[in-house]
């Protein structure tokens, strides 16, 4: 199995520098990693390691000061406007705050329609657009009906947040970033969201690449787990392997930050830094 | 048994809309807190975790609005007082309130000390400013936050030291009930735990009595609390301990609850979370029977035809549900 998977999105030496001279400030250093096709990817770290100036490497909203981003094998070319959209039809993102992710003016239909011209569905019969849209819909548990003719804001936090998900859906693309995605919603609505990011995978092919602060999320859901400390990738693994078995320090004190059911939760160890 | 700080009995509060509709987000609330123990209200966004909050300091503004009940602070009964009069000999001394989001109550323009002389000169105009330095140096350095911050501006301070300074500052006088509002649902996981060993403190030197802390994060409330109250569509519909709670849920809808929660532990990877479907009920027209009844898995016809009373079973355990204990236990053991 291990020898048949594609790589599909690699990254080697990838640097960001912020700022110049005294006030220079390293927010990613010298990452390398390799994401197979169909992986379920982690990206753990606290608040300041650099987890979403990654990503928007990744997604080539910034460049990086340093390295190469190969996807598919080849080298990423995002140097034109052209070839830019182009890549983001293989890549997209669900982000951390879903209540500034949408367009105030545009509603809930246009969003949709939106993404079905963007894969090419322009020229669609509106009987045919409706159906995708419906069946976007249901995907993420939502009823069409009663959406239309609504705007994003009508909605609550853990729904719009799903209608994100239905947006990923319609677009289908290779590659799907989530930052944080549930991290502005109870928890309630976020094992809803992590069914839905699963299902997403099982049923589309899709590589999801997750960042989180929480560990216990990343065990729950990923194959794959990169811990990132201070802009540089320090333990990877299986989630198996790295949070069983953690082998570094800083592995080990994110793990024990996070309050648990079966063991003691060490509240000594607190230093207020 | 020591002594009731916090009272509640039957307490019901509503919001009053534009278009003159009420909205009952409290419904007949009745809580008990002593002294030196902690009490978390756990539920969805949306159930009322907030008002309720909001509700038991008295001190109400519209669109929210009293309608009956009664909130007893340490043997004296406060619901029936004059907002004025609540805000200057209640709030800060008696109760204290941490919102979701407390560091924005920080003042960008002011530095700390200002900030907290501002809120001491409220309740005490004689204080000096040398007095009100050193309580405030003082009382930091023992919640571990140190004594530069008082002369620092908020937009220096990363936000989990903000969260805590705030935390700090409101209970600077000493309040006998401090409320927390999910104070770090919007931290990372460190920070997190900086500020929940902080509460910590506060309640093992004495600087507060008693705590409601509310949130969704069941592990979290699990580790923080003594007691836990489940609260769904404005009612509370389980109570108990915290290791009751956690599991041993009796109400369908804490069971729900408890299958979302998420810790990186062996073997949690296997276990499916399971959503609870549906939506919460619309509080505008609630429904006549269980509010919980629409998404319920075990729904029988009469759990929607009369309102469900409060089951009292041994000790402080409750729970709302029709159903006897042991049909539940029963229920969700074969089918999960």
């Amino acid at each position: 199995m291990a020898d048949e998977k594609k790589l599909c999105l690699c990254g080697s030496g990838l640097t960001k520098i912020y700022g110049l001279g005294r006030q220079k400030c390293i927010a990613v250093d010298h990452v390398d990693f390799e994401i197979s096709e169909c992986e379920f990817v982690s990206i753990v770290g606290e608040s300041g390691s650099g987890k979403t100036t990654l990503a928007k490497m990744l997604l080539g909203l910034t460049k990086p000061t340093e390295g190469e981003i190969y996807f598919q094998g080849k080298k990423r070319d995002i140097s034109t406007l052209r070839k830019k959209k182009e890549y983001w039809k293989s890549i997209q993102a669900i982000f951390q705050d879903p209540y500034s992710s949408y367009n105030t003016f545009n509603k809930i239909d246009t969003v949709l329609l939106d993404c079905i011209s963007m894969r090419g569905g322009r020229k669609l019969p509106h009987a045919k657009k409706i159906d995708l849209m419906e069946e976007a819909c249901s995907f993420v548990n939502l009823k069409f009906e009663e959406l239309t003719n609504k705007y994003p804001f009508e909605l609550s936090g853990g729904q719009m947040q799903r209608l994100m998900i239905a947006r990923i859906f319609i677009l289908k693309p290779q590659i799907l970033m989530a930052d944080e995605p549930t991290s502005m919603i109870d928890a309630c609505s976020r094992a809803t969201i992590l069914d839905m990011l699963m299902k997403l995978r099982k049923d589309i092919g899709m590589t999801i690449i997750f960042i989180t602060h929480d560990i216990g999320l990343a065990y729950y859901i990923s194959d794959c787990v990169y811990i990132m400390e201070h802009g540089k990738i320090i333990e990877s693994g299986s989630a198996e392997e790295v949070i069983l078995h953690p082998k570094e320090e800083y592995t080990r004190r994110l793990i024990n930050d996070v309050p648990k059911i079966h063991e003691e939760w060490d509240l000594s160890s607190v230093s207020y830094a | 048994m020591s002594k009731v700080m916090l009272e509640v009995k039957e307490l019901t509060t509503k919001y009053v809309t534009r278009f003159h509709e009420d909205i009952y987000a409290v419904d007949h609330v009745s809580l008990k807190n002593e002294e030196g123990k902690s009490l978390g209200i756990a539920g969805e966004s949306g159930c009322g975790k907030s008002t309720l909050a909001l509700s038991l300091m008295g001190y109400y503004f519209a669109p929210l609005h009293y309608t009956s009940g009664e909130i007893i602070i340490d043997g004296r009964n406060i619901s029936k007082m004059d907002p004025d009069d609540i805000r200057r000999t209640i709030l800060g001394t008696e109760i204290a309130y941490i919102p979701q989001a407390a560091m924005n109550a920080l003042n960008p323009t002011q530095k700390v000390i200002n900030f907290i002389e501002d809120v001491i000169q409220a309740h005490n105009p004689k204080a000096t400013k040398t007095e009100i330095y050193e309580l405030a140096r003082e009382r930091f350095e023992i919640l571990g936050l140190p004594a530069e911050v008082l002369q620092k501006y908020p937009v220096e301070l990363s936000g989990g030291m903000k969260q805590r300074t705030v935390i700090a500052t409101s209970v600077i006088l000493c309040p006998k009930i401090l409320i927390a509002d999910e104070p770090s649902s919007a931290l990372d996981v460190t920070s997190q735990k900086m500020v929940i060993k902080m509460l910590r403190d506060l309640m093992d030197n004495g600087f507060i009595k008693s705590m409601i802390f509310i949130t969704h994060e069941l592990p979290l409330l699990y580790n923080v609390t003594d007691d836990i109250m489940v609260m769904y569509a404005g009612q509370i519909v389980e109570k108990g301990t915290a290791e009751e709670v956690v599991f041993d849920p009796l109400h369908p809808y804490s069971k729900g609850l408890m299958n979302s929660i998420i810790v990186p532990e062996s073997g949690a990877r296997h276990v499916k979370l399971s959503a609870i479907p549906g939506v919460p009920p619309n509080l505008k027209n609630p429904p006549q029977g269980c509010h919980f009844a629409d998404r319920c898995k075990y729904v029988q016809p009469e759990c929607k035809a009369h309102p469900i009373d409060l089951q009292e079973i041994a000790g402080e355990r409750a729970y709302r549900c029709i159903f006897s204990q042991d049909y539940l236990r029963k229920a969700y053991k074969n089918g999960g």
